[in-house]
């Protein structure tokens, strides 16, 4: 009876575990160190040899700045939809969606397809305009009738900012990840994840961190494919069987921390059906905002456009991707229930208290142990600490190319840069970032980072989106208009995060009750930036402003007929 | 050949109007569509959990399940029909009128 009741009790350790990770678009919380794993180490070396192998042979090819940071343009669709998957399933989604369908079933399907929302709405309305318009970076598209400097400076910060934020999580997440699954130091995943990640971006450019975003992309499709198959293999392919077995278990333990027989089996069917993922609805609704338009506004996505030959291959790449997401989250919603059946119950993957050894976000990976055995444990162990460093690798060549691009080349040498001083620029960022995100790695190592992940999601929606959106699609859209809305949707949505339950209350301890009721502030900085670069430039009547709305059917031209778009480089 | 003259003579093909609102008409409808699956999905979940949590047949699976995945398949599926026909017909438009344009 005590080891039931032990076993509830760990249970609600995991709600609380995951349902921090729902709100915070899945981080990895804290994590214990587990013993060393030398299995993992062994095939995550095997990755980082064959990675290096490709930066070899992608550092051949990169010479020019086009090269550098899209890969000459010579990327097909397919495999750029694969590289644009594979920056999305990430470690944190992989563990953390995985182990919220464990603790609570239902709703972490709910949370996953948040994610996926936002890829048709970027193939309807931006891929094709942002492939024909743009160069290297999100800004060349933002600014292309746009006076350069201020514009420019927007998105340098747009893109810094939520690169940052995306980058600190990621760090603290090799971090956490690499105690548990390879049984090492903390530090040692920082420093690891960094000096690889220079590695691939300085030597071989987007090329190599395309290649290393698709071998990782199809490596833990297929691992997570054969998990999914393992665990409807034991239940004869039967969703209900494995559902039906599922609920009884949760029906037991709940029955076992004392609860009446119809309260234990309301507990147990709970898994079914929403639970408390969906508080109110204007929560629900600014949350699917930020998931939903975050999307068309982070820069190291955005940048993944610019990497294909024309619009024909943007559109399908984003096919390609909107389907490879969407099959993962089934198999990460499966891989949840198999964990409920397979790992919840087994002695071997709980400690002395009935708690999950490592914690709730190891769901994924007893089940690999679970249905696999060692090796595979071993083998999925590598591919979810290669996640990070893809992603990673991603985030710092976007981070770098605001720099040497945006502000370098054009702020600063009025677009008079050479390729040469321009690519220079770019590597010696790389290294600055690279030195940045270890140190704020280690920095953040106790901090509570949950809220990171989403604040990076609602910048991208509420600045990023709203200055491409309208600069793309309105003519009336001014410089002044777009630079100050969107700094006014950068600064709303930082302001609104900080003063919401997990930064106000969870970080800094300064009420019990948040002074931002919600649960993302995307709903209302949106409408923020919307707002005001509609009115700023309504009210802009200045020369310039003129010239701007003059230069618009141009940008039209170019941007539905592809006419003047840049092509991929000769070789 | 100046880009001026290029663009003069996409503006003033008709084709280029006709391709310009056919395909944002379409590009916006399909959006509306996806909006209105993904938050009525939300709303269902925000405002009706029991018609989610209601059981599809004599075993524990709810409907929430079906429609659940349904709303990924939705998605990838609406992508799907979006990319076909912009590849295929409004490519095929937009090459001609870079074709009169550039002759």
């Amino acid at each position: 009876m005590n080891k039931f009741c032990s076993q509830f009790l760990a249970i609600a350790l995991l709600m609380a575990v995951a349902g921090g990770a729902i709100a915070a678009g899945a981080d990895l919380g804290q994590a214990e160190k587990q013993p060393t794993n030398w299995t993992a180490i062994g095939m995550f070396a095997v990755f980082v040899a064959g990675t290096l192998w490709i930066t070899k042979w992608a550092a051949a090819k990169t010479k020019s700045a086009s090269d550098f940071y899209t890969a000459g343009g010579g990327i097909t669709g397919f495999q750029n939809g694969l590289a644009i998957a594979g920056d999305y399933m990430s470690a944190a989604s992989f563990l953390g969606i995985s182990a919220a369908v464990m603790v609570s079933g239902y709703d972490g399907l709910i949370f996953a397809i948040g994610f996926l929302v936002g890829w048709p709405v970027v193939t309807f309305l931006m891929a094709e305009r942002l492939r024909n318009l743009g160069k290297f970076t999100f800004a060349d598209v933002a600014a292309y009738r746009f006076k350069q400097t201020p514009i420019r400076a927007f998105a340098a910060t747009g893109t810094l900012v939520v690169v940052a934020f995306y980058l600190i999580a990621q760090m603290v997440g090799a971090g956490q990840l690499i105690k548990l699954l390879f049984g090492l130091e903390y530090w040692m995943a920082v420093v690891t994840v960094g000096g690889l990640m220079m590695v691939y971006v300085l030597f071989g450019g987007m090329t190599a961190t395309t290649w290393v975003q698709i071998i990782k992309a199809v490596l833990l499709l297929c691992g997570a494919s054969f998990m999914a198959f393992m665990v409807l293999f034991q239940f004869g392919f039967s969703p209900e069987a494995m559902f039906a077995k599922a609920v009884e278990i949760k029906t037991g333990l709940a029955a076992a921390a004392g609860n009446s027989p119809e309260e234990a089996a309301r507990i147990g069917d709970s898994i079914m059906a929403p639970g408390n993922f969906v508080k109110d609805p204007i929560s629900a609704i600014s949350f699917g905002m930020a998931l939903m338009f975050g999307t068309a506004g982070l820069p190291h996505i955005l940048m993944r456009f610019f990497t294909v030959p024309d619009a024909k291959e943007a559109r399908k790449s984003v096919l390609w991707a909107t389907t490879w997401i969407g099959y993962f989250y089934i198999l990460t919603f499966i891989i949840g229930f198999g964990a409920i059946c397979l790992v919840l119950t087994n002695p071997d993957f709980l400690d002395a208290n009935g708690v999950l050894l490592g914690g709730g976000n190891m769901a994924a990976i007893h089940l690999a142990n679970a249905v696999g055995g060692n090796v595979f444990l071993g083998f999925i162990s590598a591919v979810a600490f290669a996640t990070i460093l893809a992603v990673v690798a991603g985030l710092t060549l976007s981070g770098a190319s605001a720099v040497s691009h945006d502000l370098y080349a054009t702020v600063f040498k009025k677009g008079n840069a050479t390729s040469e001083s321009e690519l220079r620029v770019s590597r010696i960022t790389t290294v600055v970032l690279g030195i940045i995100a270890v140190v704020l790695g280690i920095a953040f190592e106790k901090q509570n980072i949950a809220f990171m992940v989403s604040l990076a999601f609602a910048i991208a929606a509420s600045a990023n989106f709203p200055v491409l959106f309208m600069a793309v699609l309105w003519k009336d859209c001014t410089t002044i208009g777009a630079t100050i809305g969107g700094f006014i949707g950068l600064i709303t949505a930082v302001v609104l995060t900080v003063l919401s339950k997990s930064v106000w209350v969870d970080v800094l301890h300064m009420a019990d009750v948040p002074v931002f009721p919600y649960a993302s502030p995307a709903l209302f900085s949106m409408t923020a930036a919307f707002a005001s670069i509609w009115l700023i430039s309504v009210l802009d009547r200045s020369r310039q402003a003129g010239i701007e709305r003059g230069l618009f059917e141009a940008q039209e031209i170019r941007s539905e007929t592809g006419i003047g778009a840049s092509t991929a480089s000769a070789h | 050949m100046s880009h001026d003259i290029i663009a003069a003579r996409v503006r003033a093909n008709p084709k280029y109007a006709a391709l310009k609102s056919r395909r944002n008409r379409y590009g916006w409808i399909m959006t509306a569509l996806m909006m209105v699956v993904y938050y009525g999905y939300i709303m269902l979940i925000a405002f009706d959990k029991e018609f989610l949590a209601q059981k599809v047949g004599d075993g524990v699976t709810s409907i929430g399940i079906p429609i659940g995945v349904g709303v990924i398949v939705f998605t990838i599926v609406i992508t799907g029909i979006y990319v076909r026909r912009a590849n295929a017909e409004f490519d095929s438009v937009k090459a001609d009128i870079v074709k009169e344009a550039l002759k």
